[in-house]
């Protein structure tokens, strides 16, 4: 019941939104919304109600073999927490911002909330393909309907991709539909579906180039900067704070245990990809001047860095993925957050025209400092265990792989205390002279962030208790 | 049987219409009374209930799969006429006249869905092509509908010509017009036979190509379908074309299965598949019309139809028929807004969402299900096709290269629904839009939908 709650309440709600007339309904209703979705997700987590209502199953299609089942384990657990969480801070923190056309803006926000839990939660493999494109479509629209000068054509360019890599998915999928001995689209048939290397080496890669441009990993990045650059801002925290997830999500749950052979395979190239990605986005990152596209490419070294972990198959960095998908979407929303006030306040992102914003707005600065410190993954922020975690696998994996990969930690430095220093230190411009500080909404909500990051950093471990299970059922497939 | 029999009735009953009832705004709603009336005794036939019993001695056989064929035809052809009756009336003086052509192709369709001699293949194709030729010049004072009538009938009657040659030839070879064919075998004129019967497959194929408008054969689609009155070329690109692809499949079935030994069909339909793909996308994305982008991505989408003639298995049989249902009520929701917009070029959609919130947002659903996105009807079609062919388990590259360029259809899909929803300006309708209209494509999105979350909805009735 939990399970199948987490699907309904953010689609009725989002249909709903839709009717609404004025603008003040649609805000306070979405946000009512998902607080009721964090609400039930947080029963979830904490087991209130007993087992049985953690999955749900029921007939769809009898005769093509799939059904609508639904459940959490561990690492569904936390995700769907983290989908949880994200809207209500979100749309706490935009609460003061206006759209145009608000009810649509809501309701689309609400319909891709559904397709991220629905991705999260299938167990089935049609229906989490069905999920998987259900969340694209809301966010092709409100990707391409409010945003930057350029919105539709970069939004395009990132449909286009992605539907690539998901069509792809679709004939690996169906190929593997067709090699189940009973013809069924389960989890449970695919994993014990028995294919021939030189299969496992093909379909390894229909699937991997879906899930590739999700996060995305170099060298499919080059949708992710423009689209994060030219989209409104609450709807940047929604992507890169969950969506990413789901080509994480994916990799974890149906790339690595349906073709372990193939992923041992490649894993060599999959991490070599994925460091050049970290260095390189890096390395772009120091030369911003922008302030979204900066955290655009740094969120491209971090994802590049989960991926890699997930690829060494240690157990240590597979537990740093998972507390790190959690914290990388918690971390990344405070960032734009910070962005959107900075924005509307000031009607620029540009380095160049910031300045001296500390001695306008010290909360705002000091707030800023912190979720800067745990995107640099300094001891004590969440983001420190993650990462410690990760370099540890590849450590193991890998020792000159680590050794280059850690360089990008030192250009996470240059460029986040860089971002600082230009924003808040110096002398004050035209720009930032007749700042104020930030709002009581939007400071609240980044309390609210701030505390979870210290919370993890100090006191991780219910985290893995959470996800434990997953990353041991994922284990066992690597090394049987 | 029913079908076939009524529906030429019920053509001469709409040509007494025209000078019996004075009324004209009624004819539109007989003609919609009579499809209704037409598919409740269609699917009693599928029960077992037909009012004809005739012996046609083995020239037609009906089977479930006919059946629902002409279910969906009819159908189709009902939600047709109830959503662009209208249009249909104020074309020309004798609206009833377009009605009775329009029964007499659903005459020639359930033909079609039932052959088994291919004389009836013949006379089916004949009775589909015939009234399609006066349709396409029925806007009779416009050059580019006459052109485009004179150019299909020309290039028509060529093909029903190499079809007949065909037919012939494939007699010399076999000795029978039967589809189904007991080979004998005798020692001396074997092989000659068999080469007269693949010669004569040969012919009949491109034909038959030539009717669902497959690469190389396709040239005369995009100028007719152009050039014949929107109303028109809406029917004409969904029902007849579906109709033709029923009759392709029947005829792969049987003949291509057991000529395989001899000729690689597979691999000339993987030739076929794969040019027509790459033509009708490729070249639907240059368009700046939208009708003439909708003609082109009929063509795409007939591409992906023709997976199902290159697998020929189960899963493509019902993909077939699904694929039909979901291409058809898109294309034809398309359409009925088209033909009410002012300006057919994409800028003339610009802002739609503004002017016209309900059509720009049932034609998006429609475009979705073009494009092939799931929880439309759309997906499910495409599901079909690409899980025929895998299941054979060879040329696993061709899906590959079918999903890829379903990825370039949503280039020129979507780049409709930007014009209508980001793009500012004001797109205008010709005339005010009724409610009843709205009512219509809001069900029809809604069909789409509901199909797209159940498919089985419509597979069901082949095997129940």
């Amino acid at each position: 019941m939990i399970a199948l709650l987490l699907i309904l309440i953010p689609l009725v709600s989002g249909l709903v939104t839709f009717l609404l007339r004025s603008e003040r309904d649609a805000k306070s209703w979405s946000l009512f919304s998902s607080i009721l979705t964090l609400a039930v997700a947080l029963a979830g987590v904490y087991n209130l109600f007993d087992a049985s209502q953690l999955s749900y199953d029921a007939t769809w299609l009898p005769s093509l073999g799939t059904r609508f089942s639904i459940g959490l384990d561990g690492m569904s657990k936390m995700l769907c927490l983290l989908n949880a969480i994200a809207y209500p801070i979100v749309f706490a923190s935009v609460y003061n911002n206006s759209y145009r056309r608000p009810n649509s803006f809501y309701a689309f926000m609400l319909l891709m909330q559904t397709g991220f839990m629905g991705v999260f939660l299938s167990t089935d493999c049609l229906l989490f393909y069905f999920f998987w494109e259900l969340a694209l479509i809301p966010a092709y629209f409100l990707c391409s309907s409010w945003g930057g000068e350029r919105r539709i054509q970069v939004t395009f360019k990132f449909f286009i991709y992605t539907f690539v890599g998901s069509l792809l998915m679709l004939v690996g999928i169906l190929y593997l539909y067709f090699k189940t001995p009973d013809h069924s689209f389960a989890l449970q048939s695919f994993y014990h579906t028995k294919l021939s290397l030189t299969e496992e080496n093909f379909l390894f890669w229909l699937f991997f180039i879906a899930f590739a441009i999700k996060m995305p990993i170099f060298p499919f990045h080059t949708w992710q900067p423009d689209t994060y650059e030219q989209t409104t801002t609450a709807v940047t925290m929604i992507l890169s704070g969950v969506m990413v997830k789901m080509g994480l999500y994916g990799v974890i749950r149906w790339l690595v245990p349906l073709f372990p052979h193939a992923a041992a395979n490649y894993s060599h190239l999959v991490i070599i990809l994925c460091v050049i990605g970290m260095l390189y986005a890096s390395l772009i990152a120091i030369r911003q001047d922008d302030l979204k596209r900066l955290i655009a490419y740094s969120s491209i070294a971090h994802i590049g860095l989960m991926c890699a972990a997930i690829f060494t198959s240690q157990e240590v960095g597979m537990q740093g993925v998972m507390i790190q998908m959690f914290n990388h979407g918690v971390n990344i929303i405070g960032l734009w957050i910070v962005a959107d006030v900075i924005e509307n306040q000031l009607g620029t992102r540009k380095f160049s025209e910031l300045g001296g914003l500390a001695q306008r707005a010290p909360t705002l600065a000091i707030l800023l400092m912190i979720m800067a410190l745990a995107n640099v993954a300094l001891p004590l922020t969440n983001a420190f265990i993650g990462e410690f975690m990760m370099f540890n696998g590849l450590f193991r994996y890998n020792i000159w792989i680590t050794a280059i990969a850690m360089i990008s930690m030192i250009l996470a430095v240059v460029y986040t205390l860089n971002m600082v220093q230009k924003i808040f230190y110096g002398n004050t411009t035209v720009a930032t002279d007749g700042a104020t500080d930030i709002t009581t909404g939007a400071k609240l909500m980044l309390i609210v962030v701030v505390i979870v990051v210290v919370v993890l950093g100090v006191y991780p471990q219910p985290m893995f208790q959470l996800t434990n299970d997953t990353v041991q059922a994922v284990l066992i497939k690597f090394h049987p | 049987m029913n079908a076939i029999i009524l529906s030429a009735v019920f053509g001469v009953v709409m040509m007494l219409c025209s000078f019996m009832v004075k009324n004209r705004n009624s004819i539109k709603h007989i003609a919609s009374v009579l499809l209704l009336i037409l598919l409740i005794l269609n699917i009693a036939d599928t029960y077992g209930r037909t009012l004809f019993l005739i012996n046609t001695y083995g020239m037609l056989n009906f089977d479930r799969f006919g059946y629902l064929f002409n279910s969906i035809a009819i159908g189709s052809t009902f939600i047709y006429v109830v959503i662009s009756g209208k249009d249909i009336e104020s074309l020309g003086k004798y609206a009833a006249e377009y009605f009775t052509l329009i029964f007499f192709v659903l005459c020639g369709a359930a033909l079609l869905s039932s052959y088994s001699n291919l004389l009836t293949l013949f006379l089916g194709i004949e009775i589909l092509s015939i009234p399609l030729y006066i349709l396409t010049g029925s806007d009779k004072r416009n050059m580019k509908s006459n052109e485009a009538a004179l150019k299909y009938f020309l290039m028509g009657s060529f093909s029903t010509g190499v079809m007949l040659m065909g037919i012939a030839l494939t007699y010399g070879g076999t000795g029978t017009f039967s589809l189904e064919v007991t080979r004998t075998g005798n020692g001396l004129y074997k092989n000659l036979a068999s080469f007269l019967e693949i010669l004569g497959l040969l012919l009949l194929l491109a034909a038959l190509a030539f009717k669902v408008s497959a690469a190389p054969f396709h040239f005369w689609a995009p100028d007719v379908y152009d050039g014949a009155p929107s109303v028109f070329t809406s029917f004409m690109a969904t029902i007849v074309k579906a109709a033709g692809f029923i009759a392709f499949f029947k005829l792969c079935v049987v003949r291509m299965t057991e000529t395989s030994g001899v000729v690689d069909w597979k691999l000339i339909f993987a030739i076929i598949t794969f040019s027509t793909l790459l033509i009708g996308n490729i070249t639907a994305v240059f368009q700046q019309s939208v009708k003439r982008m909708l003609a082109y991505s009929s063509i795409a989408q007939a591409g992906f139809m023709l997976f199902a003639l290159m697998s020929l298995n189960d899963v493509a049989g019902e993909g077939i028929l699904f694929y039909s249902v979901a291409y058809s009520l898109a294309t034809i929701g398309l359409f009925a807004t088209l033909v009410k917009m002012k300006d057919y070029t994409y800028d003339g959609y610009n802002g739609l969402a503004k002017t016209q919130p309900v059509l720009a947002a049932t034609n998006t659903i429609f475009l979705l299900s073009l494009a092939g996105i799931p929880l439309t009807a759309g997906f499910f079609a495409k599901y079909y096709m690409l899980a025929s062919v895998l299941k054979t388990g060879t040329y696993t590259w061709l899906v590959i290269a079918g999903v890829l360029f379903a990825a370039i259809s949503v280039y020129y899909y979507f780049r409709l629904i930007q014009a209508m929803y980001f793009k500012e300006g004001n797109s205008a309708v010709t005339e005010e839009i009724s409610s009843s209209f709205k009512t219509g494509v809001i069900l029809l999105a809604a069909l789409i939908i509901l199909i797209g979350i159940f498919p089985s909805l419509i597979l069901n009735w082949l095997y129940f």
